[in-house]
């Protein structure tokens, strides 16, 4: 009984892991960019939904479609300033750039607002857990679990039957290519990362909503494990970047059962190392050879 | 060229100032038995804890108004401030120009432990007493087997807040068995948390259950999954109010309805927003002083503090502030005089003095023998509980 109740623990914090790494995996997925400052945007939408909740006295669902809209607005930007002007530049660049962004929208909420935390009130969706078997299972989990799922599938269906999500994976698969082909490749990549950004957004309420705390380096460690997780399930992979993320909570739950718990955070990156030295391209991954 | 002769002139002009200002300071030197006895307070009145400063000052020029009625010996005490601005080196820069500049007979402050600890060299060396209104490291006073004997604090230390709470378990709530929760980053958690279990196993009860977590985590679900599987009747968990929130809310959500208990690092009114206050209830903390003790001494405080700041509540900072003044006031009467040798050892015999926070005893290492008040939150309000002696 107690396994299984760890077993429901780790799938609630892994929802939340998968949440904020389909939107990391996507963005990786078209344009082969480690978005650091993806934690960072998760952090935004939470105190966006904070701020549409208690200042503008909104329900969840709108402060949801806001923090959604307004972080798709904030990627967009990301990429148009930080990132589009280092496309051709080597990859070190980008990622150091992204690191950059990262902290600068960190210290950028810690500089207008304070770095005191915020909670979110308790009250908008009704917490009570539903007992089964013994096994206490909080409604807010299986309504973040909800979400991811069918964001999940909202996702594949853009990527893979609509005219947008047919030039995302055209500029994945070569970039000069989908170029001559008469394919606004800025603009597809401006889409990415607003969807991205926006699924971020959506994973920063739903945080605020289940924790209540937040705070402005509360997107750092999630946004380490979503890339973690994403790299488990396969980078780029958008079923994987779910079961990445499921697995990834399910594990350090069981960690922690097992009497660990403070070696949960050490155990998340040894799965990382592992799934790099074995099977690099991740669990849902193909090995693709190199085109010589 | 002229212009390097007109700052030459300015120069010059600078350090004559400089001397003069010299000689000024030294010819008040003889103020220390003159009518009014000075006291300095290095306190945090800006920066990141201003709150605590500003609680303890408002605290302080309350006892001193009520002190200067009668004066000590027919002179007064004069308060002169410094603005530490919540750092350890202004803290630093502060004791140095309210020892050397302001030849104050004593040093109230800091209010944390790290901005008093940055003034005791400075304190010992120029043989000034100090005394931290609610600095409750234990290394403040004595270190390594050697005594700071110039600095003395109005609180309690730290693990004493432990053996409290593991008395107010086993006796007041009586139960047999409970279950730890340390943050182990940090000493405060971790040395709350073993003089618990030191007294809690002394007194009978037996630790069923120890888990550990680091600052800033946020799901403690597994954590909580273990510790409920062993059923325990009393949580003692000693940690700062963001996380223990979080842990209560999650506790109480995966059914553990025992009692939880913690120190002062509960005192926030975030606690109650992170938490909720429905799931607070049935939690109780150590704390210096309750505004709702129904002692008359801490009574007349409250009317008292409430009469001269607008109907202010004093928090536990105002009072020990409002008590650091008796403490040094009581010394100095005692000792006849504004030396500081004096009033050190008048300091050090202090025993039994009524204060609001209890009652002042200096021991061998300088820390207080006093009570503190156990506090239940009740729908999110903190309510008086009992007041332990130890």
């Amino acid at each position: 009984m107690e396994f299984l109740q760890q077993l429901v623990n780790g799938v609630s914090l892994g929802s939340i892991y998968a949440l904020i790494a389909l939107g990391y995996t996507m963005v990786y997925g078209i344009v082969k960019l480690i978005n650091f400052a993806h934690g960072d945007v998760f952090m935004v939408g939470a105190f966006i939904g904070f701020y549409s909740i208690t200042i503008l006295d909104l329900g969840f669902f709108p402060s949801l479609l806001i923090s959604m809209v307004t972080c798709a607005i904030l990627g967009v930007l990301i990429e148009r300033i930080a990132y589009k002007p280092l496309r051709n530049a080597t990859r070190i660049a980008a990622l150091i750039t992204a690191i950059g962004v990262s902290l600068l929208i960190e210290y950028g909420v810690i500089y207008v607002r304070g770095a005191q935390p915020e909670a979110y009130p308790g009250d908008l969706i009704p917490a009570t857990s539903i007992d089964f078997l013994g096994v206490k299972v909080s409604s807010q989990s299986l309504m973040i679990l909800g979400t991811s799922v069918v964001l999940m599938v909202l996702l594949q269906f853009i990527v893979h039957k609509t005219k947008i999500g047919k030039a995302m994976r055209a500029v994945s698969y070569d970039m000069d290519a989908a170029r001559l082909m008469g394919i606004n490749v800025n603009n597809t990549i401006s889409a990415t990362f607003a969807i991205g950004s926006a699924l971020a957004g959506a994973a920063g309420v739903a945080f605020g909503m289940y924790y209540t705390k937040i705070e402005p380096l509360m997107g750092i460690i999630p946004g380490l494990k979503a890339f973690v997780a994403a790299v488990l399930g396969g980078i780029g992979i958008i079923p994987g970047a779910m079961v990445g993320g499921l697995l990834l909570g399910v594990i350090e739950s069981l960690v922690s059962a097992a009497g660990f718990s403070l070696w949960r955070d050490g155990v998340a990156f040894v799965v990382l190392i592992l799934i790099l030295i074995f099977r690099p391209a991740g669990l849902f991954g193909k090995n693709v050879r190199e085109k010589v | 060229m002229r212009k390097k002769k007109l700052a030459g002139i300015f120069m010059s002009f600078m350090m004559a100032a400089g001397v003069l200002a010299g000689c000024n300071s030294s010819s008040t030197s003889g103020q220390k038995d003159g009518e009014t006895i000075k006291i300095g307070a290095n306190l945090e009145l800006s920066g990141g804890v201003a709150s605590y400063g500003q609680s303890i000052e408002e605290g302080l020029k309350l006892a001193i108004e009520e002190i200067n009625k009668e004066g000590i010996d027919g002179k007064k005490l004069e308060l002169v401030t410094f603005d530490n601005k919540s750092d350890a080196a202004e803290a630093t820069n502060g004791a140095i120009k309210l020892i050397s500049q302001d030849k104050v007979s004593a040093i109230i402050g800091a209010a944390t432990s790290t901005n008093t600890l940055a003034q005791v060299e400075i304190a010992q060396k120029n043989k000034t007493p100090l005394i931290t209104p609610t600095g409750t490291n234990s290394t403040i006073t004595f270190k390594d087997g050697v005594l700071n004997d110039f600095v003395f604090r109005t609180c309690f230390i730290d693990p004493f807040q432990g053996t409290v709470a593991a008395n107010f378990a086993s006796k007041d709530l009586k139960v047999k068995n409970a279950a730890i929760i340390i943050d182990s980053s940090s000493d405060y958690s971790k040395g709350l948390a073993s003089s618990f279990q030191k007294s809690f196993e002394s007194s009978g009860g037996k630790v069923v259950a120890e888990e550990a977590y680091v600052a800033k985590d946020t799901d403690f679900n597994a954590i909580l999954t273990n510790i409920k599987a062993k059923n325990p009747e009393f949580v003692f968990l000693p940690g700062f109010y963001e996380e223990v929130g979080l842990i209560i809310k999650q506790a109480r959500a995966l059914g553990i309805d025992v009692p939880i208990m913690g120190g002062d690092g509960w005192d926030s009114p975030t606690l109650v927003d992170i938490a909720g206050a429905g799931s607070l209830n049935n939690t109780f903390i150590t704390n210096h002083y309750s505004s709702g003790d129904s002692d008359p001494k801490v009574q007349d405080f409250v009317k008292a503090f409430q009469g001269k700041y607008k109907d202010k509540s004093p928090d536990a900072f105002a009072a020990l502030g409002y008590d650091t003044a008796y403490f040094l006031a009581d010394a100095i009467k005692r000792a006849g005089s504004g030396d500081p040798e004096k009033i050190r050892k008048a300091l050090e015999e202090t025993d039994g003095l009524a204060v609001v926070s209890g009652n002042l005893k200096v021991n061998e290492n300088h820390d207080q023998v006093k009570a503190a008040v156990i506090l239940e939150y009740k729908e999110g309000k903190q309510e008086f509980n009992t007041k332990v002696n130890p």
